[in-house]
């Protein structure tokens, strides 16, 4: 199986979605001549033609605006948000127009709109650069939230999100553009809502996402040392999200962390851990225990950036607590 | 020289079709009949009517606040129309987005808007569209002078210059924005802002239709054949409050009593009288547009309310089998 970088298979993703389908446009901050920051959409304005792949000026709300407009008009856009945190400048087309739209109209269509947007921190972006908004968009009515964890997913998941017929927020992780991994030649489409086991084992369930991931099976390694066998649950899809591949984890296992980058206050994992321990109680045999950032801005300095996203140490601490 | 794309009889036709309704929407409120906030476009109607006079179906437009008319002269029937304002199962929404998010895809009515400028992206992402589809097809943002204060309206502004984007986009000036004159809103005018951004604009008495119509005829004659963005603004008033129910004492007096010397519909009758158009012919088109509209409220009354068992129905496309995205 051919080795990927996990921005080389979003380019891929693109590429071949849309050499399937001449609705699929691209709009974007940069993303035709210069490639985009992250370098994901090169050559596809070569490839495709300026009138597929758009540079935009720096219009967030315009921008996706006129996704919105072009998605009810029979184009299929995938829109770049350059770094997540600048999508508050278009909320309201997102949250009040992308959302909305089928609902309120009565179902008469939809948004297949995809809104490709980096989170995360570990490249010391500081405050403005470097967060993780996914929960406010999992909020939302009307809204798919991705956030994938590998170069197969991530192929995978943004071919579901540009077939989707509905607005869906893709989300990746800045410190995974780099990462490789396998990616089949063949790999199709991946569901959306649709959580997979990356790493089973039996004394308890971790359920992470995005740049988690990998972080959560460096702790579940660590763990097994001490025999402490624990199954790794990479989400995959935030909204909608996977309860009955929690509950099944959950069934084997009886013990549940989840951990995220984004903020652990008010976040997507007190959702799942809200929801588990309504229709989960009887599993659990230990406290639910969430890892996320600590309820601050995203530092800057290299010191207190490390600590402030999860570490292999915090996340092998909430399974130990966990599992007393 | 232009020249009037539709017969002014069918103008007018139009023009009362919106009044009649919007008078209808006015008492039913009054009554308790109309769920929500309702903002009257009365006096305004040469607007819609005339720009619509050159629109086909294929044609896209995006609508604000107070988009009664824009949608009724789009082409929406009357019977979806009234239902969805009545908040009933049968709206063309289903009754749920009200008077405030009407919408007909079918015609392409993007929607009325409840947030002020966010209708205008939209129109110019219809406008990418049609360009991509390689159509001669294009798009109308319909906008209130209050909107000029919103970032998004300069954003696309830009935009649309820079692509040449087959649109028009239409400035309903009534002075007002809510309950502050726009004068002390606005430090630039959207003269100003056209020029700014290097689009074609020109300003007309939007309360005469032929007018309006004469100079939509032309600016989307150009746009279809290729001219890119153009903007218009149309001179107009709002002769009720800011929604039903605003005794507007921030207007003065004067102003009030002035208004309905500009009324469209007066303005359009007087141009038809003077062609020869006599009293029975008044009162035919009159009673064809009352009995629609008697029709399509009794339609609406009698029709339940949506039941709230589906409130959950329309949040995301439904599942099909075998589409690849779902499990
Ligand atoms: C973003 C936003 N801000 C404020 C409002 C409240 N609001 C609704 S209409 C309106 C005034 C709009 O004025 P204008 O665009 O001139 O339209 P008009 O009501 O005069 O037709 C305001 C402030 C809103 N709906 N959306």
């Amino acid at each position: 199986m051919p080795e990927m970088r996990f921005g080389n298979a979003i380019n891929k993703a693109l590429s071949d979605a849309m050499a399937a389908d001449p609705n699929v446009i691209l709009l974007g901050e940069d993303i035709a001549a210069a490639g985009g920051p992250f370098k994901v959409t090169r050559s596809l304005a070569d490839r495709f033609g300026v009138h597929r792949v758009y540079d935009t000026p720096i219009s967030e709300a315009a921008i996706i605006g006129l996704g919105v407009g072009a998605a009810m008009t029979g184009l299929k856009p995938v829109v770049e948000i350059m770094f997540m945190d600048f999508v508050t400048l278009a909320m309201d087309q997102i949250v009040n127009q992308a959302a909305k739209a089928r609902s309120m109209f009565g179902g008469q269509g939809s948004v297949p709109m995809t809104v490709r947007m980096p989170h995360g921190g570990g490249v010391s972006a500081g405050p403005q650069h470097s967060q993780c908004l996914e929960a406010w968009f999992a909020h939302v009515p009307g809204l798919k939230v991705l956030c994938p964890s590998n170069p197969a997913d991530a192929y995978g998941l943004l071919r579901s999100a540009i077939d989707d017929p509905d607005p869906v927020i893709f989300v990746e992780n800045k410190s995974l553009y780099a990462m490789k991994g396998e990616v089949p030649e063949d790999q199709g489409a991946i569901p959306i809502g649709k959580a997979a086991v990356v790493r089973e084992g039996r004394d308890a369930t971790i359920v992470a996402y995005g740049g988690v991931v990998s972080t959560a099976i460096k702790a579940a390694e660590e763990l097994a040392k001490d025999a402490i066998d624990v199954e790794v649950l990479d989400l995959r899809s935030i909204q909608p999200w996977d309860e009955a591949a929690v509950l099944k984890s959950l069934s084997h296992t009886h013990r549940l962390v989840v951990a995220h980058e984004a903020v652990e206050a008010f976040g997507v994992g007190a959702e799942i851990v809200a929801r588990i321990a309504d229709v989960g109680f009887d599993e659990l045999d230990g406290p639910i225990v969430r890892v996320g950032a600590p309820f601050a801005p995203v530092p800057f300095a290299r010191s207190q950036e490390a600590e402030y996203r999860p570490t292999v140490n915090r996340i092998v601490s909430a399974i130990r607590r966990t599992l007393q | 020289m232009s020249i009037c794309p539709v017969p002014v009889e069918h103008l007018y036709e139009s023009l009362l079709t919106i009044r009649r309704s919007e008078e209808r929407l006015k008492s039913l409120f009054a009554d308790g009949e109309v769920p929500g906030f309702v903002h009257l476009s009365i006096g305004q109607e040469a607007v819609p009517v005339g720009i619509s006079a050159s629109l086909r179906p294929s044609d896209t437009i995006a609508s604000n606040h107070r988009g009664h008319g824009h949608a009724l002269a789009k082409g929406i029937g009357l019977d979806g129309f009234f239902a969805e304002v009545m908040g009933r199962s049968t709206g063309i929404c289903k009754g749920r987005g009200g008077s405030m998010h009407v919408a007909d895809l079918s015609i392409g009515m993007l929607g009325a808007n409840g947030i002020v400028g966010a209708g205008i992206p939209i129109a110019a992402g219809s406008a990418l569209a049609h360009k991509v589809a390689n159509t001669d097809h294009i798009s109308v943002a319909y906008f209130g002078d209050g909107a000029l204060a919103e970032g998004v309206l300069h954003e696309t502004l830009n935009i649309a210059s820079l692509w040449s984007l087959p649109m028009l986009f239409v400035c309903e000036n009534n002075g007002w924005s809510e309950f502050s004159p726009t004068k002390r809103q606005m430090a630039a005018s959207l003269e100003g802002l056209a020029a700014a951004f290097n689009i074609p604009y020109s300003k007309i008495d939007g309360n005469d239709v032929v007018i309006v119509a004469e100079a939509a005829a032309r600016l989307i004659g150009k746009i279809r054949q290729g001219a890119g963005v153009q903007i218009l603004e149309c001179e107009t008033t709002r002769v009720r409050g800011h929604f039903e129910g605003d005794k507007q004492d921030y207007r003065e007096a004067d102003e009030l009593q002035g208004l309905n010397k500009r009324d469209p519909i007066l303005n359009c009758r007087l141009r038809l009288e003077e062609a020869g158009r006599d009293e029975t012919w008044f009162q035919e088109i009159e009673q064809k547009v009352a009995d629609l509209i008697d029709g399509a409220v009794n339609q609406a009354t009698a029709a339940s309310e949506p039941d709230p068992m589906f409130l959950g129905e329309d949040v995301y496309t439904p599942f099909q089998e075998g589409a690849p995205n779902h499990a």
